[in-house]
């Protein structure tokens, strides 16, 4: 009873992911975001010490509007990727393993992501004067 | 390379439909995985209007009603009907549990029923285990020691120490969460898995064990442990309420700690 190639089962096509799983690979993305936007603030940097013209062209392509969204995605992802990081700390030294507890540090993760994000926008906006 | 689409022989067609029976008046639609290897048709999804009066509480109940008055071709595995045998493990609107001990008037709206998912399946409901069964092998569960059996008594253990195996001896090897674990699906060949891994902390954890140095060094890999990225799949979905990924983390924090 050879028969054909046996199929595979769907996995994720069907599988309904808890808050958790969403966190977990939410922080992945965010790792690969975060190791982009280090190139961009490479670039930043080198810009700014070639000299104001070089700069200038930098500061022209974060100072509209588009460039301001990507600035904060990066914040977001930043602040993110830095809590759900405390968080494997923690794990990794045995605590917070209870699902229940995994599901509140989830909820923090988020909150704090986004309260930081917000704050660091908020203090530049008011330091630069908009 | 993990392939996150399913190739072209598992993708899943529209099925038949068997409507309710006359007179029904509680019905539910059970749309069910089903897959003949005697036909060259691909996966499709059948779909079963079950009238609840005429069958039992848990959605175990309802698959035996339907294989019974319906279509006595559904296949699935099934043993106990009490949550103890691991047998009826599939996964039901997209979380894997137990068919037996989990009631159908718990889900709402159609109840979509999938074998365990990323597995070879050997027809409907019933997934190839093999591959999981040898990785179970593969960390020797089973108690080794160097000191001689005492002649006249059983290796004692204190309460404490056994009070150290709860939450790890009441694993049925039903499979629900290793095949809930992301991880396990893109590396099901090199990385072992919740479900073996907390059998290997079972053994690392047992007191009368004398091998654990051994089982250890045997877990030290990057891929046969270190795949587990505590996605925690495995604790949601386990239907004994164990927790793979807190095993886990232990056995991370033994082997830091060996290294001292």
């Amino acid at each position: 009873m050879a028969g054909r190639a046996k199929p595979l089962s769907p996995h994720l096509q069907i599988y309904r992911l808890p808050l958790n799983a969403i966190l977990s690979i939410t922080h992945r993305i965010t790792g690969v975001i975060l190791a982009l936007g280090a190139v961009v603030v490479v670039a930043m940097l080198v810009a700014a010490a070639s000299g104001s013209q070089a700069f200038g062209a930098m500061y022209a392509l974060g100072a509209n509007w588009l460039g301001q969204i990507v600035l904060f995605g990066f914040t977001l992802a930043l602040y993110y990727h830095m809590s759900a990081g405390v968080r494997h700390l923690f794990w990794d030294a045995g605590y917070g393993y209870e699902l229940e507890t995994a599901r509140r540090s989830s909820q923090a993760i988020i909150a704090v992501a986004v309260v930081l994000t917000l704050a660091t926008w908020a203090v530049a906006y008011s330091v630069s004067g908009g | 390379m993990a392939q996150f689409t399913l190739p072209a022989n598992s993708k899943i067609e529209m099925g038949r439909t068997f409507p309710a029976p006359e007179g029904a008046s509680r019905t539910r639609k059970f749309r069910i995985y089903r897959w003949d290897p005697d036909t060259d048709d691909n996966p499709r999804i059948d779909t079963f209007e079950i009238d609840l009066d005429r069958t039992g509480p848990m959605v175990l109940d309802a698959i035996i009603h339907i294989k019974n008055e319906v279509d006595p071709t559904l296949t699935f595995r099934r043993s106990c009907r009490e949550g103890i045998c691991g047998s009826c493990s599939m996964n039901v609107n997209g979380r894997n549990t137990l068919a037996c001990i989990s009631a159908i008037e718990d889900y709402k709206g159609d109840v979509n029923i999938y074998p365990l998912p990323h597995m070879e399946v050997h027809k409907d409901l019933v997934p190839d285990m093999t591959h999981f069964y040898a990785q179970h092998a593969s960390v020797e569960p089973w108690i080794k020691t160097q000191s001689p059996t005492p002649p006249d008594r059983e290796r004692l253990q204190s309460k404490e120490e056994r009070e150290k195996l709860d939450g790890l001896y009441e694993c049925i090897l039903c499979a629900c969460c290793s095949t809930a674990c992301p991880s396990y699906w893109w590396n099901p060949e090199k990385y072992l898995g919740p479900a073996t891994l907390l059998n290997a902390y079972r053994w690392i954890a047992d007191s009368r064990d004398e091998a654990t140095g051994e089982r250890l060094d045997a877990l030290n890999d990057p891929f046969k442990l270190y795949r587990c990225h505590t996605i925690m799949n495995c604790a949601d979905s386990c239907p004994k309420g164990l927790n793979p990924a807190k095993a886990i983390g232990e056995v991370k924090k033994l082997l830091v700690e060996r290294r001292g």
